[in-house]
Parts: structure tokens; C-alpha cells; sequence
């Protein structure tokens, strides 16, 4: 274990702990851009500059390892001014459309210019300009707000492992794009969607559906494959408008492209929505109330039943329904009908 | 399942998710697991980032290959084959765990008998994988300190299923990896609640939680809570009701959330079963192809309007929530199977899903400790026997629930359909990455559709060559069960002789070509090896 000092208060950390990580644990707030714990510290953004005793100048704490008897300063005015102009650069060439932005309310950038209060800007000058949209389905794409800390490509390239994107250019040219700056044609999981700290990247499916006002956060279960993988469904007015995931859960917040960008089928207009009979054989299926089909469902049953034994009616479960549903189910057939005839199609 | 129930007395993934990436060796076969598992896959590249060798044995170049230090290119329907092979040289090489041979396995003679005569050299002429990868396969995976085995659907949907799990149980049993962290023989599961509605015992045989309904004390015991006599006569399987709607013996079927007219092999033998039927009900979320042809349909919410758990591959319990409220009158499928029974008569006492979760628990051990106070944040791995039981990330630690494991000697059986003059191709079918199963979901997803909206059929290049197919051309394929007609997408992903298309695309259903031959222990339907022809249409 290492022990050193942070603004005063003394902690011990094991080694290979960073200086950012070691004052997290105190629970000091240093503004970052380009960290992310689940990716390598990258040292892009120098927001996280911390003063350290016998250093002339400030470091970046994400790429500090602690070391014995180290004495950090994480605030003082210099550091405040540092961190401040640091924004401010980056705010000199961003296009300001907050109003329409899907991620006003949910920016980092703009939670730092609040907190930095940061109207003015002494480096306004020119802008970069990206006129070209993406084409690809799932991902929009807009460069010019992005502040090229990226974490996109590192997410792309570390953790799932296809390095569809990177950075191109040099200077005030420099920007994030797929090779010869085509449109992105990549596994669509949207891992680079979830990381963005800014407007730059967000998902086409969740486009003006609505951003923080009235939106409701459910926390469930991914429907499609096994991985079981927790999702936050975000809600508005009875629709699911988008899909996130938290850190912290067994798949880390990362999902793919189904999980993240594939939940449009819940509020479909073709959802069933009452009972539908087939009143005569050949006939069409026709809207029915709960009492007629269920009505219907019990006389047959029984009838059939009654004449061909328990074992002449069977049922088909789904894996795609809940264990009690499926609990239910399987007890419905044993005690109500009286057969063991009863599966499901995933069963191996 | 059937297969590790029998091995071991459990038949679930052994081990957890997150133990993934600090395996040492991962042997992966039968899994495209970047397309259908991402999350897992995810793991799996980590492992290989740690230093972790990975071996992929798959008759396609998915894309794990690229980080994997073998791959294994098997012709479909020759894995037992393969791993016979491999075990032969893990013995040869004396690269077996005697220890835990000795002291956690029995059977182990008849088993060693059994793959004397599989030589690398007899593999690679059954495989066609060379035989110094075999050897070398065998090698990494036995010298590994944690190898876990990874497998799905490429290694069950066969007509000898059972056989190739219990052969992946030998080698993982021949080598000490189980019972252990980051080892395991792990099935990974391809729905979301897979894995429950196997523990819920939506499944003929047993009870809730693998109890024999022929099973005196079992049935006595949930008789006593559910106050009716249970049946103890075996039910029939999926695949044997079909087979029983065309007889005519089955005359009424109750689907809950399936499409079995487009997911299950032989789509036109599936049709006529339940067009026999002389009353068929379907519950689900959409019209189906399936919904189409039923006397009641009964609309049912989705999992973003219900309450309740799924259980994932790794065996974690957690908690789904409800969000929105269900569109129309549509109920949730717990209410609808409620009221149905009370209209029949009886009162499930289900009237809240943590109802039916505690009277699972009630009922089987694994679960009892469990309430949705305790799994509300991430969910606990079953077994979780009482309220203090942290739950249980890998299995068989000291012990298997049956004492001790058993070797299986493994015959290698062909598949039942095999190319010939007629039918020169062997035909395997899959999932792509941007669909699901049977596309109800994600064909509504314009997205998704946007980039995969169409079925095709992946041709090796000196074989569209020989056909003068080339990529995007429209290829009929000719099974004896049916035709279809789809693009062609010519590539080295498929070996020559070997033709995958993936399975979502009612306009061209992979299912309409397959064959339905069984498995005789599970009835597992053949699904990934039948013959077809090719044509330019």
C-alpha cells in the first residue's frame, strides 16, 4: 500500500492506483472529459491537472500513479483558472445550440461551462465545419461538437475490440471519423453513443423523442439473448423512447446493437390489442372482448377434454416470458388440464 | 440439457459471465458468440487482451476467429469426432487431471476405450481439420490452468446433440476444469429467460426445478401446495406434439410468446400439424405467422409492461419492471393464465408475480432464499438455498449434486442427412447479429432492418465459381422438404461444400429446407446439417 496526501487528508491505496482514482475514493470532485474507468487513462482533455509538492508544473491525475509521501493539491486558483481556460478552448469553436441539442441537461461540457461560468468567450474565432451526415441507421453523427476527447475510438478499440473509428488529421483539422471518412459501417452497438460526453454522437432512434423533462428511468432486462444485460428504459407518456445502461451492472453498460437501438417493436400501432376469435371456420379473425375468448378458450378446452382425456391438449411456454409467467403457466396445465404435455421451443 | 443433467445432476451454464475474462484458454465451439452474444463476447476479447489463448472450432470464419489463436474449421455434424480426437491426445499426452478423475468422476475406463481409435490422423479424414491442429488444440486447452468450454445451438441442434454435450462434458471432466473459477462447461443460452422457463419446468418431464413428475415424494409435495393431483405420466416434447397433431392424437395447443411455424426445422411438416388442430390458441405481443392461423388470439403485454424476473445464461435471477402500460386491453401473461383458470374453475393464487416467484421458491430449494427485495439491485446466482446464501457464481465446487460425475463413452454418429449427388451441399443455418430468432422483434426496428433486410445465403467462393453464382445473383436452394429462393453472398466465411443461411426471414425461411430429425434423448430437431442443392434462379 502507498500512502500519500490529498488536499490535507491522508489515504492509502495499492499500487498502480492513479492520483484520480486515489481522490475519487476521498470523494473529491475533479472534472474530467476524457476519463472513463472501464477504458486506459488517456490524459486528452487536462482537465483533471492537479498540483503535486516539489513539481513545478500541474500533471493529469488519470495518468499519475500515487507514490510514497506525495502531497496533491486537486484545487487552487491557478487550477481553477487552468481548468477554466481548458473549457473555454473548447467552447471557442462549439456550436452553441444547446435549445435543440439532445444532450442539453445530459452534457458534460455544458455542466462544465455552467459550473465555470462560461458566457463569454476570449477565443471565439472560426468554426470547424462538418456539412456531411452520416447515412448509417442507428448513430448520428455531429463533429463539430465534438471536443476530441476520444473516448469513442478507445471503446471502440478496447473494449469491443473493431476499431471502426479514429482520429484523422492534425491541429484544428483533427476530427473522428470511420477510414476515408465514409460513412460508419461497423457492429452498430452504440458503446461510443453511451461514452460521448457532448452532442457530438447520439441515437438517430431516440432523435427529438425527448430529453430529461418528464421522462421516467425504469431499470429491467434486456429481452433478447441470454446475456441477461440490465437496461434503463427511459419513458414518455406511456413510450419507451430510448434505451441506456448503467455502469455498474454485470455487462458494464455496454450492450449491442438489438439491446440498445432495437426496443421500436414495443410501441408499434400493429401491438394486439384486444382478444381476436375466428367465430367461423375459415373465417377472418375478429375482435373480441375478454369474456367471449376467454369464454370460448374454457368450453373448448373442457369439451375436448371431456371427450379425448387431459392428454389430447397441449402447451407451448416461451422463453421469452417471465419465470412466473412461466411458473403459471406449466401450473395451469397440471392442475387445471391435467397433462404433463407442456414445453417450450429453447429447451435444450 | 438433457445432456449435462446426466453428467453432472445439473444442467446449466457452470459457470459466470464475468469469470470469463480471466480464463487462461477458451474453447469455443459451436457459438458465433460475437453475433449472438455480444456481451459475453465482450468478455471473451478481454480474456484474449489478458493473454487468455482462444480456440474457436466452427465450420464458418466468424468473427471471434480474429482473436483467436486456433480455429478449427470442422465439417458440420463432426464434432464428437474432433473432441474424441482431442481427448485421445490430452491421454496420449498424459495431459489428463488424474486427481480429479480419481477422486470426482466415475466411468472413466469405458470412456478411455472409447477414444483409443480416435487418432488425429481418423479425425482429420471425418473433420477435415488437419490433424496437427487437433494435436495442438488439445494441447492448449488441457495445459491451461482455467479453460472454460463455451457452446450453444452449434453443438445441441443435431441429431446426436445429447451426444456431442456429453462429449464436451468428457473433456472438460478429463482435464479438472470444473468446480473451479473461470473453468466450466458453459451453454450459452440464446433467449433472454431460456434458462428460467427450463427452471419453471415448462418442459414435460419434471416439476419446477427438475423434479421427476415421476417422482412419488415430488408430486406429493407439490400437490400439498397446489391442492390438485399432478399427472404422472411423461408429457410430450415440442417436436413429439407436432409429430401428435398430424396423427390427430393432440386436438388442442395453447402457445404462450412462440412462433414455432417459422423457428422450428421442416416448416411445411409444422404447417400441417397446426392446421389439424382442431382448436389452436396463440398468446403474444403481434400477430405472428404462427397467431395467423389460431382459433383465439390473446393479446399480451411486453416485457417492458410487466413485472417479474428472467433468469439469464449464468443462472442470475433479476428483476424485470414495468414501464409503460400495455397497449389496448392486452394483459400481462401471468393475469391472462389467472383468469382462464378461474374461469375453469380453479384459483391459481397467483395474483402478484412475487406470488408465484415465493411459491417457486417454495417449492424448489435453488431458489428459496430468494425474494425481489434481495435481487433488486443485481440479481443472485441460483442456488441460493436460504436467505442468507450469497448465491453460487460457479457450480459443483467440492462436489456435483449427483456425487460424482460421469464419463460418457461417445460413439461418433453421422448426421442423418448427408450430401449426396442429388444434394451435394451441406446446409447450416444461424443468427445474424442485427436480428432475432424469428424477427418478430427486431424486423420492426427500422434500424436494424435497415442494415440486415434480407435473408442470403453465404456460398465459398470456388464453389459459387464452379456455379457461376456470383454475390447478390439470386440463388434457388432445394432441400427434399422445400425450396427457396434468397441472394447469394459468395465468401470464404463458409467452407467449400457448405452453405449457412441465417434463419429470421419468413419471405425466405431457412426452416422450409431443414430437417426435422430428432435427437432420441432430448428431441432436439436437427436444425444446423441437412443436404441441399443450389441453383442460380
Amino acid at each position: 500500500m502507498i500512502d500519500l496526501t490529498i488536499d490535507g487528508r491522508d489515504i492509502s491505496v495499492p499500487e498502480g492506483t492513479t492520483v484520480l482514482d486515489a481522490a475519487r475514493l476521498l470523494n473529491l470532485d475533479i472534472p474530467t472529459l476524457c476519463h472513463d474507468p472501464r477504458l486506459k487513462p488517456y490524459g486528452g482533455c487536462r482537465l483533471c491537472i492537479v498540483e503535486l509538492e516539489g513539481v513545478p508544473r500541474p500533471v493529469t491525475a488519470c495518468t499519475t500513479p500515487v507514490a510514497g509521501g506525495m502531497v496533491v493539491t486537486t484545487e487552487s486558483e491557478q487550477l481553477y483558472r487552468l481548468r477554466r481556460t481548458v473549457i473555454e478552448f473548447l467552447l471557442s469553436d462549439h456550436p452553441n445550440d444547446c435549445m435543440v441539442c439532445q444532450r442539453a441537461g445530459d452534457c458534460t461540457l455544458q455542466e462544465l461551462a455552467y459550473f465555470y461560468g462560461l458566457r463569454d468567450n476570449r477565443f471565439w474565432g472560426e468554426r470547424r465545419r462538418y456539412d456531411k451526415e452520416d447515412a448509417n441507421p442507428f448513430i448520428k453523427r455531429e463533429m463539430e461538437k465534438c471536443i476530441l476527447c476520444a473516448k469513442c475510438v478507445r471503446v471502440c478499440g478496447e473494449v469491443q475490440a473493431v476499431g471502426a473509428i479514429d482520429l484523422a488529421y492534425r491541429g484544428f483539422n483533427a476530427k473522428v471519423c470511420p477510414p476515408y471518412e465514409k460513412d460508419l459501417d461497423c457492429e452498430f452497438c452504440g458503446q461510443c453513443v453511451a461514452v460521448c460526453p457532448t452532442g457530438a454522437l447520439t441515437g438517430k432512434v431516440w432523435e427529438a423523442q425527448g430529453r430529461q423533462k418528464d421522462v421516467k428511468y425504469t431499470e429491467t432486462v434486456c429481452p433478447y439473448c441470454g446475456c441477461g444485460c440490465n437496461i434503463t428504459l427511459h419513458s414518455v407518456r406511456n413510450r419507451v423512447i430510448r434505451v441506456s445502461s448503467r455502469e455498474n451492472t454485470l455487462n458494464e453498460g455496454w450492450l449491442c446493437s438489438k439491446g440498445r437501438f432495437g426496443f421500436e417493436f414495443i410501441n408499434k400501432p400493429d401491438r394486439l390489442r384486444t382478444p381476436l376469435i375466428r367465430r367461423r371456420k375459415d373465417g377472418p379473425l375478429e375482435p373480441a372482448s375478454w369474456d367471449e375468448a376467454l369464454g370460448l378458450i374454457s368450453s373448448r378446452f373442457e369439451g375436448i377434454k371431456k371427450e379425448h382425456g387431459p392428454d389430447a391438449l397441449g402447451g407451448l411456454s416461451s422463453a421469452r416470458c417471465t419465470n412466473e409467467e412461466n411458473y403459471a403457466f406449466q401450473k395451469f396445465f397440471r392442475t387445471v388440464i391435467g397433462t404433463n404435455n407442456i414445453d417450450h421451443c429453447a429447451r435444450y | 440439457m438433457a445432456g449435462l443433467a446426466t453428467v453432472f445432476g445439473s444442467g446449466a451454464m457452470t459457470n459466470s459471465i464475468a469469470e470469463v475474462e480471466n480464463n487462461d484458454a477458451l474453447f469455443v465451439i459451436g457459438s458465433n458468440t460475437t453475433e449472438n452474444h455480444p456481451i459475453v463476447a465482450l468478455r471473451m476479447k478481454k480474456a484474449a487482451e489478458k493473454g487468455a489463448k482462444i480456440i474457436v472450432a466452427d465450420p464458418r470464419k466468424i468473427p471471434l476467429v480474429k482473436f483467436a489463436a486456433l480455429w478449427l474449421r470442422q465439417r458440420p455434424g463432426t464434432d464428437v469426432a474432433l473432441l474424441n480426437s482431442m481427448m485421445h491426445v490430452i491421454l496420449e499426452e498424459g495431459l489428463e487431471d488424474k486427481r480429479f478423475i480419481e477422486e470426482r468422476t466415475e466411468g472413466f475406463e469405458a470412456f478411455k476405450a472409447a477414444v483409443k481409435e480416435f487418432t488425429p490422423e481418423y479425425a482429420e479424414k471425418i473433420t477435415g481439420v488437419p490433424k496437427e491442429d487437433i494435436i495442438k488444440a488439445a494441447k492448449i486447452y488441457a495445459s491451461a490452468g482455467k479453460a472454460g468450454i463455451y457452446y450453444t445451438m452449434g453443438i445441441t441442434q443435431h441429431s446426436m446433440g445429447t451426444n456431442n454435450v456429453y462429449s464436451v462434458a468428457n473433456l472438460a471432466m478429463l482435464t479438472g476444469n470444473l468446480g473451479r473459477e473461470s473453468t466450466g462447461v458453459n451453454p450459452l443460452r440464446g433467449q433472454n429467460n431460456v434458462q428460467g422457463s427450463s427452471d419453471m419446468a415448462c418442459a414435460p418431464t419434471v416439476l419446477p426445478g427438475y423434479q421427476k413428475v415421476t417422482d412419488e415424494a415430488a408430486r406429493a409435495k407439490f400437490e400439498s401446495v397446489w391442492g390438485r393431483p399432478v399427472p404422472s405420466k411423461v408429457g410430450m416434447t415440442a417436436t413429439e406434439m407436432t409429430g401428435a397433431m398430424i396423427d390427430g392424437s393432440l386436438k388442442a395447443l395453447y402457445i404462450m410468446g412462440e412462433n414455432p411455424l417459422l423457428s422450428d426445422p421442416n416448416m411445411g411438416h409444422t404447417t400441417n400439424a397446426l392446421k389439424n388442430l382442431e382448436f389452436l390458441v396463440v398468446q403474444d405481443i403481434f400477430l405472428t405467422e404462427t397467431a395467423e392461423l389460431a382459433d383465439v388470439v390473446l393479446p399480451a403485454a411486453s416485457f417492458a409492461e410487466k413485472d417479474g424476473t428472467f433468469t439469464n445464461t449464468e443462472r442470475r435471477v433479476q428483476r424485470v419492471r414495468k414501464a409503460i402500460d400495455a397497449p389496448g386491453e392486452a394483459l400481462d401473461d401471468l393475469e391472462i393464465i389467472c383468469r382462464l383458470s378461474l374461469r375453469m374453475g380453479f384459483d391459481l393464487c397467483l395474483n402478484t408475480p412475487e406470488d408465484a416467484f415465493l411459491e417457486a421458491g417454495s417449492l424448489w430449494p435453488a431458489l428459496a432464499g430468494m425474494t425481489y427485495r434481495r435481487i433488486n439491485d443485481n440479481g443472485l446466482h441460483w442456488p441460493c438455498p436460504t436467505s442468507d446464501h450469497p448465491g453460487t457464481p460457479y457450480l459443483f465446487h467440492g462436489t456435483f449434486p449427483k456425487g460424482k460425475a460421469t464419463f460418457t463413452p461417445v460413439p461418433f454418429v453421422k448426421s442423418k442427412e448427408l450430401p449426396d449427388d442429388e444434394y451435394p451441399f451441406v446446409l447450416t443455418t444461424g443468427r445474424v447479429l442485427f436480428q432475432y430468432h424469428t424477427g418478430t422483434m427486431t424486423r420492426r426496428s427500422k434500424a436494424l432492418e435497415a442494415v440486415a433486410p434480407e435473408a442470403f445465403v453465404e456460398i465459398n467462393t470456388a464453389d459459387a465459381e464452379n456455379l457461376g453464382i456470383s454475390t447478390s445473383d439470386m440463388v434457388s436452394v432445394t432441400s427434399r422438404r422445400g425450396e427457396i429462393k434468397l441472394k447469394a453472398k459468395v465468401a470464404d466465411k463458409v467452407g467449400p461444400g457448405v452453405v449457412f443461411i441465417p434463419f429470421h426471414y419468413k419471405e425466405a425461411a431457412a426452416n422450409i429446407l431443414t430437417n426435422d430429425a430428432l435427437d432420441p434423448v432430448c428431441k432436439i430437431p436437427e436444425a444446423k446439417v441437412c443436404a441441399v442443392r443450389l441453383q442460380k434462379a
